[in-house]
């Protein structure tokens, strides 16, 4: 086995004299010092926002730019009649390692379309953001790229979405009216049916 | 009767500026990190949604300092335990009482000195102040019965001794030069120009003396790179035992010091209240132009002069803080001892020779 020999730096005179290289350090630390001064105070007056002053993200109010295939909460999407284009083959149902996805199939009235979701439930709390359901959907009614990654919540029952929060991401809970028309499940009627085609 | 008046009013704006710097500095201290870092910096606390650039932060942690649980340890010195952090904070704030904050003031016959206490061995007073703020923390270390404690005390005690003498002999270049142990005489003496053009302070004659000074007086006041007293995190220092405000005032006195060496290296290094080329009655350029002033305008300049130059001390301190990594103590005594002692000793008979042979 080679011996790799390591040899100490010895510090030069230069270097021992300890002041010129405070001094070294100090230009750098005022360098960065006055350039974000600088940028900060023409922030104040609304100059140069193109360069940032500092790599923080002040993050309730500005959030970080997420990548293009950041799995982030789930959707439904939507067809133009408003009702959501998930035909209830349960794929996403299957697939679904953590089996979070409750789906309740109903007839849809356009024979081309075979069904439609009555109950389409997720559980956040289980869901394990594999992204799977996404991939398997024949139809493209499920995405997750709402950006929302901020879940949270202080029950368990809060964690779980129903169709109307997974159709409209703006939603927030408590979910105050029911404004989707297609009949379905809905948890604000007691879990009746409500709506008609 | 008036004359106590005006000193009293001097103290309480003396005081009050002074305390207020300090607790600036606990802002300074984020703030400036922050932005060497490329960092924001704390800037949450709030009052009625107005931020303004988290400069409320100081006063959330005094309002946390106060509110906090004062633990007081069972078997610690009580008498001794309450008295060291009153120590630090007396002796810190005691010595601003010498420092000549500005020109004299004449109102019809009446000569106001802006200078709390006029004492003609200002810079001893000012140094013996300096050194019994040592007992404070030996005091804390000792009576918290605490071995870590005790060991942090001994330390920060060697340090601190060991670097006095450092900055003492420091200063004799600058007292030999101008001749005077009165600070205000010494700020005097550094109005003069060398040739009109560049001003007589004490930094252009006492170089050597002012680097030897800025770094004694940052270990004097245990400022990083000399921070091992404290070693926020990794070394236990002397404080270990104080909690709540107790806790806060060593740190008031440590940020006080830092003014005080501040002000100090103003007075000494560059020209107090001086401001180059002005005169009490106005501006004398070197090129021959004049700009005359009223005495109010001039004496106003002296204190903004000698504020602004204590202030870029401050920031130096703290850019000095967040570039330098600690040093190991070995390497703290053989700074101190092998190093500033001798080069200061040396400075000393320099200038002792130079002024012999080619003085006046």
């Amino acid at each position: 086995m080679a011996v790799k020999v390591v040899r100490r730096c010895e510090l030069t005179l230069w270097e021992k004299l300890y002041v010129p290289l405070i001094l070294g350090g100090l230009k750098i630390t005022s360098a960065h010092f006055f350039r974000n001064l600088f940028l900060h105070s023409a922030h104040r007056l609304g100059l140069l926002k193109h360069l940032r002053a500092s790599v923080t993200f002040q993050y309730p109010e500005e959030s970080r730019p997420l990548a293009a295939r950041f799995r982030s909460r789930h959707r439904l999407t939507v067809r133009e009649d408003g009702t959501p284009r998930c035909v209830g083959c349960m794929l996403c149902e299957t697939v679904c390692p953590a089996k979070c996805i409750t789906i309740v199939a109903g007839e849809h009235p356009d024979p081309n379309v075979e069904k439609y979701p009555v109950r389409f439930d997720i559980d956040l709390g289980v869901c394990v953001y594999c992204g799977y359901c996404v991939e398997v959907c024949p139809e493209d009614a499920i995405r997750m790229d709402t950006g929302i990654l901020d879940v949270s919540a202080y029950s368990r029952d809060e964690m779980k979405l129903d169709i109307h929060e997974l159709m409209n991401p703006a939603l927030r809970k408590p979910v105050g009216d029911c404004s989707l028309t297609f009949p379905h499940q809905c948890r604000l009627a007691d879990g009746q049916m409500k709506g008609g085609w | 009767m008036i004359d106590l008046a005006i000193k009293l009013v001097l103290a309480v704006f003396v005081f009050f500026g002074v305390l207020n710097l300090a607790a600036l500095h606990t802002w300074l201290e984020r703030k400036q990190s922050a932005v060497i870092q490329d960092r924001i910096g704390a800037n949450r606390a709030s009052i009625l949604g107005w931020r303004l650039m988290g400069l409320f932060h100081p006063l959330a942690d005094s309002i946390k300092m106060f509110m906090k649980e004062d633990v007081v340890p069972a078997g610690v010195d009580r008498t001794l335990h309450l008295l060291a952090p009153f120590f630090s904070v007396f002796f810190a704030l005691v010595g601003f009482a010498a420092i000549p904050f500005g020109d004299r003031f004449v109102i019809g016959d009446r000569v106001i000195d802006l200078q709390v206490a006029k004492i003609d061995v200002g810079l001893l007073y000012i140094f013996a102040m300096l050194s019994l703020g040592v007992y404070g923390v030996i005091l804390a270390g000792f009576a918290s019965r605490n071995n870590y404690a005790l060991l942090g005390g001994l330390r920060a005690t060697a340090q601190m001794i060991s670097y006095e003498i450092a900055l003492g002999i420091a200063i004799v270049g600058v007292v030999m030069i101008y001749g005077t142990m009165d600070l205000e005489e010494l700020v005097r003496a550094q109005g003069k120009t060398l040739g009109g053009w560049i001003p007589l302070w004490g930094i252009v004659v006492q170089p050597v003396a002012f680097v030897v000074f800025l770094t004694a007086a940052l270990a004097e006041t245990k400022r990083v790179p000399f921070d091992l007293p404290e070693g926020e995190s990794e070394i236990i220092g002397y404080f270990v035992e104080y909690s709540g405000m107790k806790f806060g005032m060593f740190f008031l006195a440590d940020f006080l010091e830092t003014i005080m060496v501040a002000c100090l290296a103003t007075t000494l290094f560059l020209g107090g209240w001086q401001v180059p080329y002005l005169m009490p009655d106005g501006f004398h350029f070197p090129w021959g132009a004049t700009v005359p002033l009223a005495q109010w305008t001039y004496v106003l300049l002296g204190v903004a002069s000698f504020s602004i130059k204590v202030v870029v001390f401050c920031w130096l301190f703290m850019q000095v803080r967040w570039t330098l990594p600690r040093f190991r103590y070995d390497q703290l005594m053989r700074l101190g001892w092998l190093g500033l002692f001798p080069i200061s000793v040396v400075n000393v008979l320099v200038t002792a020779s130079v002024l012999a042979f080619f003085g006046d």
